[in-house]
């Protein structure tokens, strides 16, 4: 079986966020860091490799971003991926959910995988829903929440959280199955890996090699068009109470509650 | 005639409470741009009793499709095929400008692949929605709810995914809705998915809906023995009290999921809502953020729960809620 | 260490009650595990900050042009280890910088590029220097010779390393990062039988996964050997592996102990730019009495962020650790001070960016250790390489770095082994120099300022010609604490000006795993003096004092080490900090 895990790299997580005054979108410069929950899903495929039920031939890390991306891969080579793919291009830069998607689809479909992972969310954007785009233009069914997922018989068995409890379901490979953090401890990788990272396969492409439309991508080609960004409505701010003296600091919550009468 | 499809979730014979909230807000928008709002429900042999009802919150129309529940992809095929017209759409012209969802884990993965499938623009966590120039304009909070971003469609078709909770029910006073079958062809993928169970509960059955306080805790607890902590305090306030938690420490058996609030667990507004060792990551926060009161306890001073609380600790609960137990105890002897 | 209590005139020496820790049992690994388990790298560079990286930049500009030695280093010719998340993360200083080695390590890049590459913010136009007699005035002094900055530039250490770690890593340099070194790995010498003199070949990287009690978690990962030709230790001020290296090679015969100073920053955002660089010596709020025996000053230092446009402000406060007064927090005194009209005019209608906390030698040249050992050498503050009269140790940070790299490239190239050119190159160069003529400008003050300050006056005045000879120095963690008043006068943290240590470690990025083993060695029941000398001196908050512990005598002590910032001030005195798992602690950005 062949498993490509998709990550991505994210703003640390100690990095403010905020919007860069010039060009009116988030300011993505500062550390930047591979997203925490595509760790989760290189564990999951090093586990279905380990765990031997499912020979696997290779794990590929595929990411698109710019050249600071390549540090994702690098990670995720160390924790176990066997190679990686980088898609960069000026057309894609700005693309949203939707175009994304669809441009890692392409990418994808270069490779012929039997399983995609990914983390389900990244700490600055969308969440649950990348997964979902990918995979119908893959052709293939999605999950998404998965904290479990074991494999038998090509096909998976995954339980997955959702609005009225949690869910099994068997998904006939191939599919596309975004985890959350549950589903495993991600191991740290060896420093004999970490230095062998930068030595393995990394494929740079541009849109020109996996047939992107450079007109379905791109900020300027988005189909949802961000226009402006506001304040939200202003809110009376709550008060904060530092607790040096823990005494002292629960009387006045004592106090504070009995003023409103929640005592 | 710009029409709105919105999807409605249902479980063990009844319709979701955000669903219901998507079609009321579907209908207002709907009347805005001067066509109609029409609900779809996908089930194993749905009634269209039930289906009909979804009229009373101003649906026009219900299309009803027979798939198999709790998956996203049939309904990816059924509201497409509804969308498209096509052949075997019930021949009634959908003229579908807009999709919408009320938020939940299964909006999502739908509205996202809907979005692929017929190249449309898709916002989600969208808190509100506004008709202006015959078009529909989608905002949503970014930045850690710090900002407000407004989201205009470009495509023949606009997806709309609400966040949890932010589409109420205006008006449930309309009259039933005709209903329609709509066939449509599942697509191979869709197939490859299959339901074992659904919707399994675990850990015990708590009822934290009805409470007027709730002691929540999350990861900052440290490990499930924790929540002894939390039960204490509860006891201490005695009266209609209970615990709740946070997915994290569901998804990790600290807890009954039954206790658990947020995107994928319960919703409450209770008199008094106190988080401990929580972050206030917009997952949790959509599920109490109408609490009337709201207190947090948390050792990061850059939580985002203190941006929203009314009060804030900064400080290890460890020591604050045993003697926060302690003097609660008190002050309800004297 | 037990024969006497521990107190002398009734106060408590901290040395009495040594951490548990056997420096050269436990840090120093005798051989290296088998060639298939370990990594082999050319030079091996322990800590990727200012000389670190200078030297890593250096070697690298040396190999370039030298691709016959460059491959004898092998596939990994320079390799950086570095424990926080990113080079930088840890590093802090005031700073302002002597701007000669930087432009002699990168010719071709000019102070108007370093301040568009981030980490540079204006040259040094206008100085000050005042004393502080009391809350309300302040008095203008001329400024002692050493302190002068004219020329100088103001810089971010932490946002250079990120510099100078891209320039490396575009160079060929392996910086691996979230890597601790745990152990100096030694082949030869006493407990070996091949007879020869003991050698440096290499370090050992840090276990990771570990849980609170070191018990294995499961994704544990152990360390690996990491073999080098030359290993340069850059550790910093309090340098772990350093500390068992001096002991192993006795590189402090015959030297004074070395001492430490502890510094407190703060970078704030201003509404009005500051137009010069400001000093405060000595004078409120520090007691200067030998009683109390409190030594420093404080800075603010104005930074224009070219990328930005921000006028920011860097502002700290710096006490010797040598003070008798257990209640003396160096965090607390930089919040008092902020409230001096000269520093509150500054920060008025501003907004606290950043905070942090480091350790700096303070022994000078009589303290510093012999610089090489077989196969390896120190370079920066680790080496103890620290102007204070000047408060300089940034350039020659970036001079020992080069100086470093040009004596192991030049041993490396000939087939040498022994790295010994390196001390006399120092030595000979302004490094040397400038600490030679400063070399007894510490010491006086242990008599106090009233009585030690004129005699340090005359030593700068001369040059260090008179009074000559060599004055000793004491250990800090030797001097009898007593429990003072110091903390009365501290302000209640009112969140505007002034904070607490709490929020102030939040600010820092502090990312450190709730279920990690304690990386702190101190004794859990001690004096109170001691206690309360820890609770106050750690500008993270990690040392508390149970509520209901006995105000006299022994008492327990709690070690909240997820706080801790590894500043290093409790290596000084009386404990031990060592390596937590790497990747943990701050992530410094601008400071």
């Amino acid at each position: 079986m062949k498993i490509c895990v998709l990550v991505k790299e994210v703003p640390d997580a100690a990095v403010e966020k905020r919007i860069d005054p010039s060009t009116g979108r988030m300011d993505r410069s500062g550390e930047k860091n591979l997203n925490p929950y595509d760790t989760h899903a290189i564990e999951a495929a090093m586990q279905i490799r380990e765990g031997g039920v499912a020979p696997v031939e290779e794990i590929v890390a595929v990411t698109m971003g710019p050249e600071s991306a390549v540090r994702a891969l690098h990670k995720a080579v160390s924790l176990g991926a066997d190679r990686s793919v980088h898609l960069t291009d000026p057309a894609v830069a700005g693309s949203d959910v939707a175009a994304t998607g669809y441009a890692l689809a392409k990418t994808l479909q270069r490779e012929s995988p039997d399983l995609v992972l990914l983390g389900q969310q990244s700490d600055d954007g969308e969440c649950y829903t990348i997964g979902a785009v990918v995979a119908e233009h893959l052709g293939m069914p999605s999950l998404t929440q998965v904290i479990k997922m074991d494999v038998a018989d090509g096909a998976l068995r995954c339980e997955r959280q959702a609005e009225y409890g949690y869910d099994t379901v068997q998904v006939g490979l191939p599919a596309v199955i975004s985890v959350g953090d549950a589903i495993n401890e991600p191991r740290y990788p060896s420093l004999k890996a970490i230095m062998g990272a930068k030595k393995k396969q990394l494929d740079t492409v541009g849109v020109g090699d996996v047939g992107i439309d450079a007109s379905k991508v791109g900020g300027d080609n988005s189909a949802a068009q961000w226009v402006a960004a506001k304040a939200p409505p202003a809110k009376a701010a709550g008060e904060i109470i530092e607790d040096e003296d823990t005494g002292e600091t629960v009387e006045k919550i004592v106090a504070w509650l009995d003023e409103r009468k929640l005592i | 005639m710009p029409n709105i499809l919105v999807y409605a979730l249902h479980y063990e014979g009844a319709i979701n409470k955000n669903s219901l909230g998507a079609v009321s807000e579907g209908a207002k928008l709907a009347a805005q741009l001067g066509g109609e709002a029409h609900a779809i429900l996908l089930g194993e042999s749905v009634p269209h009793e039930l289906a009909a009802t979804l009229g009373k919150y101003g649906a026009k129309k219900v299309l009803v499709a027979e798939g198999p529940e709790g998956l996203a992809q049939p309904l990816v095929d059924a509201m497409a095929a509804a969308i498209s017209g096509g052949s075997g759409s019930g021949g009634s012209g959908g003229d579908y400008k807009y999709a919408l969802f009320g938020g939940g884990l299964l909006g999502f993965e739908i509205g996202a692949g809907l979005a692929a499938r017929l190249g449309a623009g898709v916002a989600m966590e969208v808190t509100g929605v506004r008709a202006e120039g015959g078009e529909l304009i989608a905002e949503r909070p970014i930045l850690g709810d710090s900002a407000i971003s407004e989201i205009k469609y470009r495509s023949p078709v606009g997806i709309i995914i609400g966040r949890l909770n932010a589409f109420e029910i205006s008006d449930a006073s309309g009259a039933d809705a005709p209903v329609e079958q709509l066939s449509f062809e599942l697509s191979p993928h869709a197939g490859q998915a299959k339901m074992i169970t659904r919707g399994e509960q675990r850990g015990a059955d708590v009822d934290i809906e009805g409470a007027s306080i709730l002691v929540a805790g999350g990861r900052g607890l440290g490990k499930a023995e924790g929540f002894q902590l939390c039960e204490d305090l509860a006891a201490a306030f005695g009266g209609n009290t209970a615990v709740a938690a946070t997915r994290a420490v569901v998804d990790a058996g600290w807890y009954p999921y039954a206790a658990q609030i947020g995107q994928t667990g319960k919703t409450v507004s209770p008199k008094l809502y106190l988080a401990a060792g929580i972050s206030g990551a917009i997952q949790h926060k959509v599920g109490m953020q109408s609490s009337e009161n709201i207190v947090a306890i948390n050792k990061d001073s850059n939580a985002p729960i203190f941006e929203f609380s009314d009060l804030g600790i900064v400080g290890d609960l460890n020591k604050i809620l045993p003697k926060l137990t302690d003097a609660v105890k008190a002050k309800k002897a004297s | 260490m037990s024969g006497h209590n521990g107190s002398s005139n009734g106060r408590v020496v901290p040395a009495a009650y040594p951490p548990p820790v056997d420096s050269k049992k436990e840090f120093v690994k005798r051989g290296l595990d088998p060639e298939d388990e370990l990594i082999e790298v050319g030079v091996a560079i322990v800590g990727g900050g200012t000389a670190g990286l200078a030297c890593a930049n250096r070697l690298l500009q040396l190999l370039g042009d030298d691709p016959e030695t460059m491959e004898r280093l092998g596939e990994v010719p320079v390799a950086v280890i570095e424990k926080a998340k990113t080079c930088g993360g840890h590093n802090l200083s005031g700073a302002v910088m002597n701007p000669g080695p930087l432009r002699e390590l990168f010719p071709e890049l000019t102070r108007e590029q370093w301040r568009q590459e981030g980490f540079a913010f204006g040259e040094v136009k206008k100085e000050a220097i005042y004393a502080l007699p009391n809350s309300k005035s302040k008095i203008r002094i001329p400024p002692p010779p050493p302190l002068n900055n004219h020329g100088n530039e103001v810089i971010s250490v932490s946002a250079l390393a990120r510099y100078q770690q891209r320039v490396a890593e575009e160079a060929g340099a392996y910086i691996l990062t979230e890597t601790a070194a745990t152990q100096l790995i030694v082949e030869g010498g006493e407990g070996s039988d091949s007879g020869q003199a003991a050698r440096v070949v290499g370090v050992r990287s840090g276990d990771k996964g570990r849980g609170k009690d070191g018990e294995e978690l499961g994704n544990f990962e152990p360390g690996t050997d990491i073999k080098a030709q030359a290993t340069v230790l850059a550790e910093g001020c309090w340098g772990h592996v350093t500390g068992a290296a001096i002991k192993e090679f006795d590189l402090a015969a015959g030297r004074e102990p070395q001492g430490w100073e502890l510094g407190v920053k703060e970078v704030w955002k201003v509404t009005k730019p500051l137009d010069r660089v400001i000093h405060t010596l000595a004078g409120w709020p520090l007691k200067i009495s030998a009683k109390y025996g409190q030594i420093g000053g404080s800075w603010a230092y104005p930074m224009k962020n070219e990328k930005t446009g921000e006028d920011l402000v860097s502002i700290g406060f710096i006490v010797d650790l040598d003070y008798a007064d257990a209640t003396t927090s160096a965090h607390d005194l930089l919040q008092e001070i902020k409230l001096h009209p000269l520093f509150k005019g500054i920060l008025e209608g501003g907004e606290r960016v950043a905070w942090g906390a480091k350790a700096l030698p303070s022994g000078g040249y009589w303290a510093m250790p012999k610089l090489s050992m077989p196969g390896a050498v120190l370079v920066g503050d680790a080496a103890g390489i620290m102007n204070l009269a000047s408060l300089k140790g940034v350039h020659y940070a970036v001079k020992s770095g080069m100086l470093a790299a040009e004596s192991i490239y030049a041993a490396l190239k000939r087939g040498e082994s022994s790295f010994e050119n390196y001390e006399h190159v120092v030595e000979d160069s302004i490094i040397g120099k400038d600490l030679w003529e400063q070399r007894n400008t510490r010491q006086p003050f242990q008599k106090g300022l009233l009585r030690g300050g004129p005699i340090v006056n005359l030593m700068i005045a001369t040059k260090g010609r008179f009074p000559g000879g060599r004055w000793a120095l004491h250990r800090n963690d030797a001097k009898p604490m007593f429990i003072g008043d110091s903390k009365d006068s501290y302000p209640k943290p009112d969140g505007k000006y002034t904070f607490d240590k709490l929020s102030s470690v939040f600010i820092t990025g502090n990312a450190t795993r709730d279920d990690a083993p304690n990386h702190i060695r101190v004794q859990k029941h001690v004096p109170r003096e001691v206690a309360e000398t820890w609770r106050w001196m750690c500008p993270a908050g990690v040392y508390e004092i149970p509520e209901d512990a006995p105000e006299h005598g022994m008492v327990d002590v709690t070690v909240n080490y997820t706080n801790c910032v590894q500043c290093g001030a409790i290596t000084a005195k009386g404990g031990r900090l060592t390596t937590p798992e790497g990747g943990d602690g701050p992530l410094y950005q601008i400071l």
